[in-house]
């Protein structure tokens, strides 16, 4: 019951706040430009120094001091299995919330530079192509078109997906564990 | 109204009473004699009628009351204390926690519930002596009323009345202070019939000026009970402060009534006719009564320094009490009050705000720290020196703070007084549960989730661990057997051990299991400890190993997880024949350590200072033999050694200069081997999240003074993956057994 309810409400607000769902915020990683539904986002900083944290896959790059919280930060270039990001005069670290099983999380994700907030209305965005992205199906929630060129919607609850990196956290730290040459493959995608 | 703050605390009050009430029969039952045990039940039984007669729970009112009947008996020595009576008693205790629930949200009682409740009703009454249990209160059990009678042989008139009569002015702030005086009187039924009610509007302003929140009506009640004085005085316990209560007994003389209409403000005639209408006096002795009094008046007059005497005295004097009696009441007055006074010196607190407050200490030290580190900058002496000084106090406004969740874990403690009872009972083996330390302080939080895992290792012990008293008896040892529950504090943890004086573990028959369950290979050299700590493993525990008490389904690997999960640590002794010891370590508190900062190449550690033992430099010659051994030569012994920068993989090149931190873990010691030693400071312990759940040797971050996150290692966890990961290494040299599934835990 408690459910049906929260689903009810959650739809009532898509209702409500139509405007803001379709708002984006735009952010530019290596060559690519990428959007994220502004909802998520709850703040942008500028980049600054991230305490590693051993023993994580590679693409969290570590926890900073939010305001007396402490949150993780992931590298999304690396969690798209590119390079790492080196950090440039552009880089910043976007805070976004994420709903995970021990609640709502809020993660950093490093990103080269930040671009703008759009507008993309509903109808000028088209489902994501099963076949020939270059990034996990899962990830995206879709293309949006803006200036006639094509972005891509990241689905960031995926991306970000709190559970999947945790895991890969027990998995990767089983696989230090084991002696070199018996890791058969490496976690991720 | 919104009530639910009020049944929030009635709810946690009637369960604090039922415990104080269970802790004093359980002890009567040692120590029947003891008045002031029953005192304590009989106290907690009324308190609970009587917030109950508030709120209007009359199945509780209905309950407590027939139980009250009873604990009054026993308390005047008409019943005796039988180890009987004490079973019904608590199973009465347990009775009216059971109910309290379901009455107060109005769901009403399940049949279970209600049969449970009458075969309980209807034993009481039996003790009572009485077959029909409704009218409850016997005649005997009434002193003052009873000494009444004396009174009327002294030679004064004595009004007919054959009722009390009672006085009541609730004071003006009585609704505002949640209190409705009509409930007062509803509950005065319980103990008695209301003959007659005549109100006393008098206070009441004109409507303009009338303000609708205060009270100003008073009552004068007829009432007809067999109670005793204190009885219906308690009644009114609860706005004692907001009411004049006057109470005069029937039989009594009528100059007390008269006394009466001369103390109560308002013009006497009109309160007279009320008195009348009352039924307490007739017209005639009102009038006989005035009269009298005038004369009186006039005597003392003439003799002031008779006017001035004691009450008490003149109530002597007068034959209406014996000066025992006196004494006995003032001295009960007085042990009332000191109760009162302890009761006062708490004061309940909503654990939410205390949380707030440790945590923006928290706030706190962290931002104190960082000035500090910035004074040090500065070089300015005497910035330097008022931030050491500011440091210092916020050092102690995080230890009150701290203070204010630490509770002694004695009432944890005494809940098991009740379980060693019934299970021993159950079991048939005579045990008896000793309790020391118990004024052990610890963090509120770790007390909540200490409680489950220690009933676990309380009953193994009573299940497993204790024998039979034939067995005992042939064994030399005596028939009465002890489980005894010990908390101390030792070096910044709190150690609680639960020990019985048993038989002790099987060592062969744990063997046995464990290699069944496959989590030893065979014919391992297992040290006597590592046997014995086997029985943590999970799935060690199996169906037929746990008798239906304890096995409820949580095996000793639970009671270990959680342990740990608080960040504690449990480990076991036992003795063939002499009995066995649990003892568990746990840290005091969850959310500040003191912490010692360490650095490898930039990256900097948090390590508790309590796992600390010392420091010592690993001098450049050193550092390559005990690289290439895995140990050094500490004074004399072995110390293996573990290179921080490699488990934790920092990398970089390694320091010049290196540092061992000796670290003890349990029974061992190992050496921590890092770049710089960078002193004690104080820790908030920031959670990591979810995201790091995984992570084993990490326990969580802190912030450090210049705004940098510092990670906490957790030494005993990084300890054994290393020695799980060097026994992985080992079994690839060795040849390899049959299975070689890693079992790593």
């Amino acid at each position: 019951m408690k459910n049906i309810a929260k689903i009810d409400s959650e739809m009532e607000l898509d209702e409500a706040s139509g405007r803001e769902q379709e708002q984006y915020l735009t952010f530019r990683l290596g060559e690519e430009t990428f959007a994220m539904g502004i909802l998520s986002v709850k703040e942008i900083l500028e980049y600054r120094g991230v305490t590693t944290v051993p023993m994580m896959p590679e693409c969290v790059r570590g926890v900073i001091n939010l305001r007396g919280r402490v949150v993780p930060v992931i590298d999304l270039s690396l969690r798209f299995g590119r390079d790492t990001t080196l950090p440039g005069r552009r880089t910043c670290i976007v805070i976004a919330e994420i709903d995970g099983e021990g609640g709502a999380q809020d993660v950093g994700v490093i990103v080269d530079a930040v671009n703008q907030v759009i507008e993309i209305p509903r109808g000028d965005i088209e489902p994501a192509p099963s076949f020939g992205a270059k990034l996990r199906g899962d990830f995206l929630a879709g293309m949006g078109k803006l200036d006639g060129q094509f972005v891509a919607i990241l689905n960031i609850g995926n991306v970000l997906s709190v559970d999947e990196i945790s895991a890969l956290a027990g998995a990767g730290g089983l696989a230090t564990r084991l002696p070199a040459g018996e890791v058969a493959a490496s976690p991720g995608t | 109204m919104n009530l639910d703050p009020a049944l929030q605390t009635f709810f946690a009050e009637s369960a604090d009473l039922l415990d104080r009430m269970e802790e004093a029969l359980l002890r009567l039952e040692e120590e029947a004699g003891n008045a002031e045990l029953v005192n304590d039940v009989f106290r907690a039984a009324h308190t609970i009628k009587g917030t109950a007669g508030i709120f209007g729970f009359d199945e509780i009112v209905h309950f407590t009351h027939q139980l009250e009947s009873l604990l009054d008996r026993i308390r005047d020595g008409e019943v005796a204390v039988t180890a009987e009576r004490v079973a019904l008693l608590l199973a009465c205790g347990d009775h009216v926690r059971a109910i309290i629930e379901p009455v107060a949200n109005g769901a009403g009682l399940s049949p279970e519930l209600r049969t449970v409740g009458e075969a309980l009703y209807a034993r009481l009454g039996v003790e009572l002596g009485r077959g029909e249990a409704r009218e409850t209160v016997t005649p005997a059990a009434v002193p003052v009323a009873g000494a009444m009678p004396a009174a009327s042989v002294a030679g004064e008139a004595v009004a007919m009345a054959e009722h009390w009569h009672l006085s009541l002015r609730f004071g003006p702030e009585v609704l505002r202070n949640g209190m409705d005086p009509l409930a007062f009187l509803r509950y005065l039924t319980t103990l008695g019939d209301i003959l007659h009610v005549e109100v006393v509007a008098d206070a009441l302003p004109e409507p303009a000026r009338m303000d609708p929140e205060a009270c100003y009506f008073g009552y004068e009640v007829a009432f007809r009970s067999t109670a005793a004085k204190a009885e219906i005085e308690n009644v009114f316990e609860f706005v004692r402060d907001d009411l004049q209560l006057r109470m005069v007994p029937p039989g009594s003389k009528i100059s007390e009534y008269v006394k009466l209409i001369q103390e109560l403000p308002g013009e006497p005639m009109q309160i007279g006719e009320m008195l009348v209408r009352c039924g307490a006096l007739t017209a005639q002795e009102l009038a006989q009564g005035l009269a009298r009094q005038a004369d009186v008046d006039a005597e003392q007059q003439a003799a002031p320094e008779q006017h001035v005497r004691p009450i008490g005295e003149i109530l002597v004097k007068q034959g209406a009490v014996e000066s025992t009696v006196v004494s006995a009441a003032l001295e009960k007055q007085q042990t009332v009050r000191d109760t009162k006074a302890q009761e006062g010196r708490f004061i309940r607190v909503e654990a939410e705000k205390i949380d707030q407050l440790i945590n923006l200490v928290g706030e706190l030290v962290i931002a104190g720290a960082g000035t500090q580190l910035l004074a040090m900058q500065a070089h300015d002496a005497a910035i330097t020196e008022s931030a050491a000084n500011l440091l210092r106090l916020v050092e102690s406004v995080r230890n009150t703070a701290l203070g204010l969740r630490m509770v002694p874990i004695g009432a944890t403690f005494q809940r098991f007084q009740r379980v060693v009872r019934d299970v021993s009972r159950e079991l048939g083996k005579d045990i008896e549960l000793v309790i020391n330390g118990a004024d052990t302080e610890l963090d509120k939080s770790v007390v909540e989730k200490i409680g489950d895992p220690l009933m676990h290792l309380v009953r193994n012990a009573m299940d497993h661990g204790i024998e039979k008293p034939e067995v005992r008896v042939a064994n030399g040892k005596p028939a009465r057997a002890q489980v005894m529950l010990d908390a101390y504090h030792d070096s910044g943890s709190i150690v609680i051990e639960v020990s019985d004086d048993g038989a002790g573990l099987n060592r062969e028959r744990i063997l046995a299991r464990a290699m069944e369950r496959g989590l030893v290979a065979e014919a391992h050299a297992l040290s006597e400890k590592e046997i014995y700590n086997l029985i943590f493993a999970a799935g060690f525990s199996t169906a037929e190993a746990v008798s239906n008490l304890s096995g409820r389904g949580v095996g000793m690997d639970v009671v270990r997880r959680n342990i740990e999960a608080l960040r504690g640590t449990v480990e076991l002794k036992s003795e063939p024949g002499n009995g066995t010891l649990v003892r568990i370590r746990l840290p005091l508190t969850l959310a500040i350590i003191d912490g010692f900062l360490i650095g490898v190449g930039a990256a900097r550690y948090v390590i508790p200072v309590d796992m600390v033992v010392e420091c010592v430099e690993l001098t450049a010659e050193n550092a390559r033999s005990a690289r290439s051994r895995g140990y050094t030569d500490l004074r004399g012994t072995a110390l293996p050694c573990v290179w921080l920068r490699d488990v934790l993989d920092i990398g970089g090149a390694r320091a010049r200069r290196e540092n061992i931190v000796v670290v003890q873990f349990g029974e061992g010691k190992a050496g921590l081997v890092v770049d710089d030693l960078l002193g004690e400071s104080q820790t908030v312990i920031k959670p990591l999240g979810h995201l790091f759940g995984h992570l084993e040797g990490i326990s969580g971050s802190t912030i450090l003074g210049s705004g940098e996150v510092a990670l906490i290692v957790d030494v005993v966890a990084l300890i054994k993956r290393i020695m799980a990961r060097t026994e992985l290494e080992q079994m690839r040299y060795a040849p390899p057994p049959a299975l070689s599934q890693p079992t790593l835990n």
